[in-house]
């Protein structure tokens, strides 16, 4: 008697739990896991862009210094180089620098501010051609004008990525989501426009001819 | 009754050509005009004689075979005003040169009117074929060459030069070959033999012994069998014979057979704008 009342009581309580349970990987097909694999997706993006930067900011020291052997009288361009670099460094990038305007734009003006201190340099540069000429000189400009490039893809990248977020937190099936449980997700910054049309230095290789 | 029906039927015509006129105005937005990946040498541009096209053909894909790494040679005739660096990039990706997971892809593109190259690197290979090395093959090889009106020649050249960059590192060419042998036959899979082999027994042998014994054992009973020295009770369910057996399908999943030989095509690889670009 008493077994036949206990798994009554029992399943009246398990039942539930046990439906929700089978129910709960069907939560992916209807789009739960769309915002964080959104969001994941544009912060990985974010990570590879500050790396690149970075990359950018070690090759400088170098770089000063073998110009300095050969244009040491270039002080105001060199420091100008110095002092971008240190502005661009000293720039701590948290998390929530992705969803902070002003944060944001901090770190992109730092950034653009390197680039153009940067094309200065290597165009007074065109006036040494013994510089021009130096191996490692030579070696740093290769590795400079590839991790601009890498900058380049990198914010393409991370352009596209985050406007796959930010559309997932706007556009149907997952906007319910975002309203109903992440509502603390916030729409990422992105690159604008003019910002992404700066043109990397521009390093012509030892001819002039293409202009 | 007629002009709604025929307000209806303008009014669907209008959303019909305003989604034709959206797509035509959305459409050009995506579509780069790629040249197809036919092969290994895809000369859009005409600048490299059928000979040498015919011996790089060869020469990449022997290097293929032996280090899995894929180099494709590309001449297309302008960029239409954009950049070659990120053209190429574009192109690297939508080709997928390089194995997937390794990456190791390299796309020489050159750009015949705009007079410029790139030689484009994949991530797996950035620390082999470095920027420099990129740059000293375009500044080096390639450039001299073409201004002499040797296209084939240099293009050639600079082939020879990029295989004999990535073979530099020998130890870690041969490693990242053997990551990548295509199929291995030679390897005989024990693990899989012996899970179905003991999948089909627990799988066949619960039918068999539901429907065997009534078809070949002696009846003792209404409904009850001796077949091989065992006795058998299908009375009622949960009887020594019927194991019940489950419906849970074996976890081999078909397919993933890419098709041997035929065309050439990417391996799924990707590129972060690694290399170097010049002009002439």
């Amino acid at each position: 008697m008493r077994a036949s009342t206990f798994p009554a009581f029992s399943r009246s309580r398990l039942w539930p739990a046990v439906v929700l349970l089978m129910l709960a990987p069907l939560l992916s097909a209807c789009g739960y896991n769309t915002i964080p694999t959104a969001e994941e997706n544009a912060k990985a993006a974010w990570s590879e862009v500050l790396n690149q930067y970075q990359r950018r900011a070690d090759l400088i020291p170098n770089l000063v210094e073998t110009v300095k052997g050969y244009a040491s009288h270039e002080k105001e361009v060199l420091e100008g180089v110095v002092e971008a670099r240190a502005k661009a460094t000293q720039v701590t990038v948290t998390p929530e620098t992705l969803s902070d305007p002003n944060a944001f734009k901090a770190f992109q003006d730092n950034q653009a501010q390197l680039t153009g201190a940067l094309s200065r340099l290597l165009a007074v540069v065109e006036n040494y051609p013994d510089l021009k000429a130096n191996q490692n000189f030579l070696a740093l400009q290769a590795q400079l004008e590839g991790t601009e490039n890498r900058i380049a893809v990198a914010r393409r990248d991370y352009i596209g990525a985050v406007r796959d977020y930010n559309l997932t937190l706007r556009t149907f099936p997952s906007v319910i989501w975002a309203k109903l449980w992440f509502t603390d997700a916030q729409p990422f910054q992105n690159f604008t426009v003019e910002q992404d049309k700066m043109d990397a230095p521009k390093v012509e290789f030892g001819t002039r001819s293409g202009g | 009754m007629r002009m709604t029906g025929a307000g209806f039927r303008s009014s669907a015509l209008a959303a019909f050509l305003l989604a034709l006129a959206l797509i035509a105005i959305v459409a050009p937005v995506r579509a780069a005009e790629f040249p197809a990946l036919t092969g290994r040498v895809v000369d859009t541009a005409g600048m490299i004689d059928p000979a040498t096209e015919a011996e790089l053909t060869a020469k990449l894909a022997a290097f293929e075979q032996k280090s899995s790494d894929q180099i494709v040679v590309a001449t297309i005739d302008s960029l239409d005003g954009e950049a070659i660096e990120p053209y190429a990039n574009r192109l690297f990706r939508a080709w997928k040169l390089g194995q997937a997971g390794e990456n190791n892809g390299i796309l020489l593109l050159v750009a015949k009117n705009d007079r410029r190259m790139r030689i484009e690197v994949g991530y797996g290979l950035e620390g082999t074929l470095t920027d420099l090395h990129s740059k000293l093959i375009i500044e080096n090889t390639m450039v001299p060459a073409f201004r002499a009106g040797d296209f084939s020649g240099g293009i050639n050249r600079a082939v020879d030069d990029i295989i004999m960059v990535a073979e530099g590192n020998g130890a870690e060419l041969q490693a990242r070959a053997e990551r990548n042998q295509p199929s291995q036959d030679s390897g005989f899979d024990w693990f899989v033999v012996i899970f179905v082999v003991l999948w089909a027994t627990i799988f066949f042998g619960g039918f068999a012994m539901a429907i065997l014994p009534r078809i070949y054992g002696r009846k003792i009973a209404p409904g009850r069998y001796t077949w091989l020295g065992m006795n058998f009770d299908f009375r009622n369910k949960g009887g020594s014979g019927s194991s019940s057996s489950g419906g849970w399908s074996s976890g081999r999943s078909s397919g993933g057979w890419s098709s041997g030989g035929g065309g050439f095509s990417g391996g799924g690889g990707s590129s972060g704008g690694g290399g170097s670009s010049g002009s002439w």
